[in-house]
């Protein structure tokens, strides 16, 4: 094998290699979604989270605008805060609603944000005043359990 | 009858402590290999003649295979995912199954029966015909110039060709799902980019294939130098190199998966 | 350097295990001077070779090389002193993976600056010096076993070594190869002023050509002297080796019981 068509091939390879790697990266998986543009921080407390995750979606009328960073527990309020990266494209007013929604009806969950009117805009570290917080199977199932029990008290 | 209970006890135990000992010998190996790599950076030329006998030779094998494990994930994955109504995650199925598990694995496996098997004979028959021996008599060490190449070799080639393995793969599934099913092209790719997140996903697959490289070239290597210079030594050398390699590969896989995807 | 010895082998002992393989060798050989060393198969011949070029340890003794004793020595003055020794192995040993040509440069692509245009004249005086000159575009698959020990023999002179050693270097050739190669390893011994050690027991090819010869048996040295000498010899063993004799010193037979006994007929007999 002559020197040279031997360093054509390696070569060859080698490019398909990173080829393949960016390929990999930027079509396949989301690096050109995230990570590129710059971020800011805000803040969320929800009464509960129910299968809520870090590095869930957080949509906006259904678009992409942030991702879930992290998730803590407060024994301060007992309640759980969720941090979450935004996309410093999208401005959200200060009186914006979070809820915890969940994708189809056995899929994964992610927050919901809904824009309100507030003439204020969110800041890096703020925090979202009005949550909604996860639906719970059973506790819905409890609560239309109870309610169908008084009813029938009642009659 | 006492006595064939004794003898198989023992047996097992001096079995045990051989294997001890191989491993403590491999590792002692592989310290020296990553001690003498010095001379593969200085003379590149070196590794790149190996890269061509490893990486380019092994790369229709991946392609190929690559291309038919994508094409069946997307035909199974699509007759599954049907009765559910959710076909277009079929791109998402594909395309986590490859990036996190199946391109590293099994292009790993492929590369270990064929390029770490090619170097454990090559080695174990340099051995048997005494060309390491002849190399260290004109004070060339045998193990810079002839293990360490081959091991630099290996271990930059398997990432590339596992990402090469998950790329024809994701081509095969979009193959059929997209062009003879007639799943929708838009949410083939926009699910996929979705649900595959860089990070977790396909930088994880990467580190994974780095280890199996590791591993895979470091037990042919050392197969190859340890194998009895006879014909059965390297025959017998070059199996346990693809069964060695192969359980260390589905080892590891369950060990880094275990702690990459612990936490979410 | 003052000293005419090159080799000097003092009380070696060298043991596989737990099994002597040598016991108690005493050798001086000579600049200049062609050296056979014979013995029967498994007698230690070639270890003796390896405990030279320090590839194995000596269990007691040393064996010193320009003054130097080898063992004793750490990797780089080893790999120093091997530079000033070549090894013909017993089938050459050629590196498979490279064509002639680059087998007789390694060494000199491995240890010199040398530029490209003066290995190739340097490479092809070698190979010249050998009768293979036109090979050089070969791949070692595509030679002979004659041209492919001439090759290795090109290579292990590729760097005017001090020493040289041959492996068996008589083994598995015809006539013709077999004579070329005796005349080449006299006449490059000659003229390249190296002293050289030749392992064989292919018996009349080398007192032909050698100037000492060294008996090893058993892990001794069994007799030594002048090829004359040992023609003349009336020692046994060295009779029996010279001559080619079934029986003598050498048993024909392994050790064992007595060969009525392992067929069981002196019970028959009672």
């Amino acid at each position: 094998m002559q020197r040279r068509t031997l360093d054509f091939w390696v070569g060859l390879f080698v490019t398909a290699g990173i080829a393949a790697l960016m390929f990999l990266s930027l079509k396949v998986g989301n690096l050109s979604t995230y990570g590129v543009a710059d971020s800011y921080v805000i803040k969320g407390n929800f009464d509960n989270i129910g299968g809520l995750k870090v590095r869930a979606p957080v949509k906006s009328s259904g678009v992409v605008v942030g991702r879930v960073a992290d998730i803590q527990f407060s024994t301060q309020s007992y309640d759980a805060i969720v941090t979450m990266n935004i996309d410093s494209r999208y401005k959200f007013p200060k009186d914006t609603f979070a809820s915890i929604l969940t994708a189809g009806l056995l899929g994964e969950q992610y927050i919901g944000l809904a824009a309100g009117g507030d003439e204020v805009m969110l800041k890096e570290g703020d925090t979202i005043m009005k949550t909604n917080s996860a639906m719970v199977l059973e506790e819905m199932i409890g609560r239309f359990l109870f309610d169908k029990a008084s009813e029938d008290d009642g009659f | 009858m006492f006595k064939q209970l004794a003898s198989s006890i023992s047996n097992i135990g001096s079995r045990a402590i051989d294997g001890i000992w191989r491993l403590g010998h491999a590792a002692r190996f592989f310290l020296l290999v990553l001690l003498k790599s010095g001379t593969s950076f200085q003379r590149f030329g070196l590794v790149i003649r190996e890269l061509y006998y490893v990486g380019v030779l092994s790369l229709i094998i991946i392609v190929v295979s690559g291309l038919f494990v994508g094409m069946v994930l997307g035909l199974q994955g699509y007759e599954t995912l049907q009765k559910y109504g959710s076909e277009s995650a079929v791109g998402t199925l594909v395309a986590l199954s490859l990036v996190r598990e199946l391109g590293p694995v099994v292009s790993a496996l492929l590369f270990a029966s064929r390029a770490g098997s090619a170097i454990t004979a090559e080695i174990g028959l340099m051995k048997a015909t005494e060309q390491l021996s002849a190399m260290g008599m004109m004070a060339v060490d045998p193990v810079s110039r002839v293990v360490a190449p081959r091991f630099w070799a290996g271990v930059i080639s398997m990432p590339f060709l596992a990402a090469i393995f998950s790329v024809m793969g994701v081509f095969g599934g979009y193959l059929v799902t997209v062009m003879f099913i007639g799943v929708d092209v838009g949410s083939f790719w926009s699910q996929m980019q979705s649900n595959v997140d860089f990070r977790i996903d396909i930088i994880n697959g990467f580190i994974k294939s780095c280890f199996f490289g590791v591993a895979v070239t470091a037990i042919a290597v050392f197969e190859g130098y340890d194998s009895p210079p006879t014909a059965e030594g390297v025959s017998g050398a070059t199996t346990r190199t693809v069964v060695t390699s192969s359980l260390a590969i589905l080892g590891l896989d369950f060990i880094l998966t275990a702690f990459m995807f612990r936490g979410i | 350097m003052t000293s005419d010895t090159l080799v000097e082998i003092s009380d070696l002992n060298f043991s596989y295990d737990a099994r002597p393989i040598l016991k108690g060798i005493n050798m001086t050989m000579k600049r200049g001077q062609l050296i056979a060393i014979m013995g029967g198969s498994g007698s230690g011949k070639t270890t003796l070779l390896k405990l030279i070029g320090g590839e194995v340890i000596p269990s007691a003794g040393y064996v010193k090389f320009s003054d130097q004793v080898v063992h004793e020595l750490d990797r780089d003055g080893l790999f120093e002193i091997r530079r000033k020794m070549g090894m013909l192995f017993q089938f050459g040993a050629l590196f498979t993976d490279l064509s002639v040509f680059d087998n007789v440069a390694f060494q000199m692509r491995e240890h010199t600056d040398l530029p490209e245009s003066m290995i190739r004249d340097l490479v092809l005086m070698k190979l010249n010096a050998v009768g293979l000159r036109g090979a050089h575009h070969l791949m070692p698959a595509e030679l002979s076993g004659g041209m492919a020990r001439r090759v290795a023999l090109a290579r292990s002179i590729a760097l005017d070594p001090m020493l040289m050693m041959f492996d068996e270097p008589f083994t598995g050739l015809d006539p013709i190869s077999l004579s070329v190669i005796g005349s080449l390893i006299r006449r490059l011994t000659d003229t390249l002023g190296m002293t050289s050690i030749i392992v064989t027991h292919d018996v009349q090819e080398s007192l032909s050509i050698v100037d000492y010869v060294y008996f090893v048996a058993d892990g001794v040295i069994a007799a030594h002297g002048t090829p004359s000498e040992v023609r003349e010899s009336v020692a046994p063993f060295v009779h029996q080796f010279v001559h080619g004799e079934v029986d003598g010193p050498v048993p024909f037979h392994y050790p064992a019981q007595s060969y009525p006994q392992d067929l069981n007929l002196e019970k028959t007999l009672v």
